[in-house]
């Protein structure tokens, strides 16, 4: 990692004298290798592969300029990803004895090792930069424009690639006022999931009496599935810090938060990192580059509770309570944190303020469908070919994301829905999906963006189980401090514990149904109001799932335990043995050369032989 | 205070250095708690009680805290860390299966330890990892696309008492 001693700016003109040199780093000819070390990447060994490379470049004169470890590209699916510059070759699935080749041959020789190409699965040419590859064609990158290009613990590298040129532009040029007209004229809606227009937000707070005034960054991302937040800032911290020290000078406060996810480590060490650099720098903290505008910003750990992703909750949170929400009628922006007015705003949607600042409202205005202005970055995951994340404009279609973007679903096998929105959000089946993607419209299919997760489901997803499973993800994670959430999904997850065992009666459905109008119209916060939402998208959508297995105890995706029987494909056995061995009730029987046969009386129903076969020859029916 | 630290016991002077480095700030309670389980590995409940009585505050509070988050424990971890990602996307590519398997063969719960303390088992709502469903991560690696028994057989191999050590000391 880069360890310089950053200057201290007392001016804008320091700041802008200092990119000049800096930018030499990031002229197209220099030699650069770039290891992505985004938590997928790292999962797959690539701190090793960084490593290897460093000692390469010492242990050879190749003239490069810089090994440096990058945030998440994105493509999490091919890690771990290596870039070598001049030429942005884009190599993927790079293991460790792969690094003397790309090193010999690209870095030294200028030659492309074919076999660490990305090959397209239908085409079958092979991609030499991302720009080539399907995944990033259809993406229009903003907030994750430089994830992948610099280290995130580099202000130096940051400030290269025009980083806090926005904060500059507005101490110098713009008053609060302008800035927040600016945003205002974005049409930036808050992208944590609520969509509540982030200039209007701004305003109430900067209008709101009582001093001080706080700011706060939301990464506490639980959502299940939803790793956006993350990877900003992983790659990209002092893009949230830069967001958010445009947005205090807007409101006018002096002092921000940002919580993290516990489960975030990099994230947090990334921030940390960052904030330390920009106060050395004389970006953060006292009279920010001459201006006089002070404002500093602390991070804080989340304690792992999904409801501290609820506005109020975290603000409880960081008062060091449970993170209990509170009715919203009184508004967060004129009492949040110690009863102070308090701007929450999500990972992304600072991350897009800087964009804002430098380019205009109106260019952000530009992108997108007339609502919902600009672009999201979602976490497409699940059964689908191109697992990652895509930053696309608002308004494109779940078609084109799942198919253009995402390969389609993983194996041929064929889209059942497309749950979008976290636990609170809803599935989306396949009629729907020519639906533009913005605001409005997924609130309309009965789903939600929500934060961005869009997990994609294939035939052999039970709608039931996925409905129940969200359910019991809310009711272990409901606070308790209201009636409704706190029964209500417990009551819920009872009856569907009931559909999925096989033990399900006619009218359950429509008690659902009832108990679910009953949470949204009387719970306290937006988890105990949506939390129906899974299980009603599902019934709304899926309604025959529910009745086979209520009136055929049948489960139609041949997911839930019971509901299905296991059998020894004849022609497929080649009577191996292996299932007879593992069965734990000795319920299959065979013969050497023989096919094996499962005793249906005997089997307990366990999967042992399904998960054991080699041939594939065990079947679900 | 400073009169006062010459006579305090190990555990009440890490009570004071935790307290002193969030400057006693009562909203820096979690912070605080946090670095307490970091150092002792959980919430002892002694070091609670000084942490609330050096803080003013009822102990009632800090148990609500601990016992609200589900980082928070309040007994001694095991020698090793199972963590299973159970998240929507490792769900759906069998995450709950495996987590029975660990719980049916160890005797564990989510979020407890095996009763010969070789290990805690978590099992945490998405990892963010979710192109490498399912994950599991033991004693801080991750470990990508595991099955009921790939992961039972990571579960079986996790190294005796001895090797724990030895391999904690090389990290």
């Amino acid at each position: 990692m880069t360890v310089t001693a950053t200057k201290r700016f007392t001016a804008a003109a320091d700041l802008q004298r200092e990119r000049q040199v800096l930018r030499q780093r990031f002229r197209p000819a220099a030699k650069r290798i770039r290891i992505c070390i985004g938590t997928g990447c790292a999962a797959k060994g690539s701190r090793k592969l960084y490593e290897l490379f460093c000692q390469a470049v010492k242990e050879t004169d190749a003239g490069v300029e810089a090994v440096s470890c990058v945030g998440c590209h994105g493509f999490c699916q091919r890690g771990p990803i290596v870039v070598v510059q001049p030429g942005d070759v884009f190599y993927q699935r790079v293991e460790e004895p792969d690094v003397a080749e790309v090193f010999r041959e690209t870095v030294v020789g200028g030659r492309v090792v074919e076999r660490l190409l990305y090959q397209d699965a239908a085409t079958g040419v092979k991609a030499k930069t991302a720009a080539d590859i399907p995944f990033y064609k259809a993406q229009q990158r903003i907030v994750l424009a430089q994830n992948g290009v610099i280290d995130p613990t580099s202000i130096d590298d940051y400030i290269a690639i025009d980083g806090y040129s926005a904060l500059a532009k507005a101490l110098t040029t713009m008053t609060p006022e302008q800035v927040l007209e600016e945003v205002e004229r974005s049409g930036l809606r808050g992208r944590g999931g609520g969509g509540f227009p982030t200039g209007r937000k701004w305003r109430s707070c900067r209008e709101a009496h009582g001093e001080p005034k706080y700011v706060i960054c939301n990464g506490d991302e639980g959502d299940p599935g939803a790793f956006m937040d993350r990877s900003v800032m992983e790659g990209n911290p002092h893009a949230v810090l830069e967001g958010m020290i445009l947005g205090a000078y807007a409101i006018g406060s002096s002092q921000g938060y940002i919580y993290v996810r516990n489960e975030y480590p990099l994230a947090v060490e990334h921030l940390r990192g960052a904030i330390k650099q920009a106060r050395e720098a004389g970006l953060l903290g006292e009279d920010i580059l001459g201006s006089g505008f002070s404002f500093d910003v602390r991070i804080n750990r989340g304690g792992g509770a999904f409801v501290c992703g609820e506005s109020t909750a975290l603000m409880a949170s960081l008062e060091g309570r449970p993170g209990e929400p509170r009715a919203k009628y009184v508004h967060t922006v004129e009492h949040g944190l110690w009863d102070k007015p308090t701007n929450l705003n999500n990972v992304e949607t600072w991350a897009n303020v800087p964009t804002i600042i430098n380019r205009g409202g109106a260019w952000l205005a530009s992108i997108g469908t007339e609502k919902s202005k600009g672009t999201k970055v979602f976490s497409l995951v699940g059964k689908i070919t191109n697992t990652g994340l895509v930053e696309v404009p608002m308004g494109i279609t779940l078609r084109e994301i799942i198919e253009k973007i995402g390969g389609g679903v993983k194996d041929g096998k064929a889209f059942k829905a497309v749950q979008t929105g976290g636990p609170s959000g809803g599935c989306i089946p396949a009629q729907y999906l020519d639906t533009p993607v913005d605001f409005d419209q997924l609130t309309h299919l009965g789903s939600m963006m929500g934060s961005g997760g869009m997990i994609v489901m294939d035939e052999d997803t039970c709608m039931v189980n996925v409905a129940r499973y969200f359910l019991n993800f809310l009711r272990e994670e409901s606070c308790g401090k209201c009636t409704p959430c706190r029964e209500g999904l417990a009551q819920m997850l009872h009856i569907l514990d009931h559909i999925t065992h096989g033990e399900g009666k006619p009218g359950d459905v429509e008690c659902l149904h009832r108990v679910a109008e009953v949470l949204e119209g009387t719970a306290l916060c937006a988890l105990g109001k949506t939390a129906a939402n899974p299980v009603l998208s599902t019934i709304r959508y899926f309604r025959d799932e529910y009745d086979a297995h209520i009136l055929e105890k049948r489960c139609p995706a041949k997911e839930c335990r019971g509901l299905f029987r296991y059998k020894i494909d004849e022609k497929a056995c080649k009577a191996c043995g292996l299932c007879r061995k593992h069965c734990p009730v000795k319920a299959i029987t065979g013969e050497k050369k023989v096919p094996h046969v499962i005793d249906q009386a005997k089997c307990t129903l366990c999967g042992t032989c399904f998960e054991k076969c080699p041939f594939s020859a065990i079947l679900k029916v | 205070m400073a009169k006062k630290r010459a006579t305090l016991t190990a555990e009440e002077q890490q009570i004071e250095e935790i307290v002193t480095r969030y400057g006693g700030e009562v909203g820096m309670l979690i912070p605080m708690m946090q670095d307490l389980q970091a150092e002792c590995g959980y919430l002892p409940a002694d070091q609670l009680r000084r942490l609330a009585e050096r803080m003013e505050l009822p102990l009632t509070r800090l148990y609500a805290v601990a016992t609200f988050y589900s980082s928070f424990r309040m007994t001694p971890k095991g020698r090793h860390e199972v963590t299973l990602c159970v998240g929507t996307v490792c769900y759906l590519k069998g995450a709950g299966a495996i987590s029975e398997a660990i719980m049916k063969e160890y005797k564990v719960d989510a979020g407890g330890t095996t009763p010969d303390g070789l290990f805690s088992f978590q099992a945490v709502n998405c990892v963010g990892a979710c192109a490498l469903a399912p994950v599991m991560i033991i004693d801080g690696k991750y470990h990508d696309g595991v099955t009921v028994s790939s992961a039972m057989d990571l579960v079986r191999g996790l190294p005796a008492e001895g090797e724990a050590a030895e391999r904690k000391a090389k990290a």
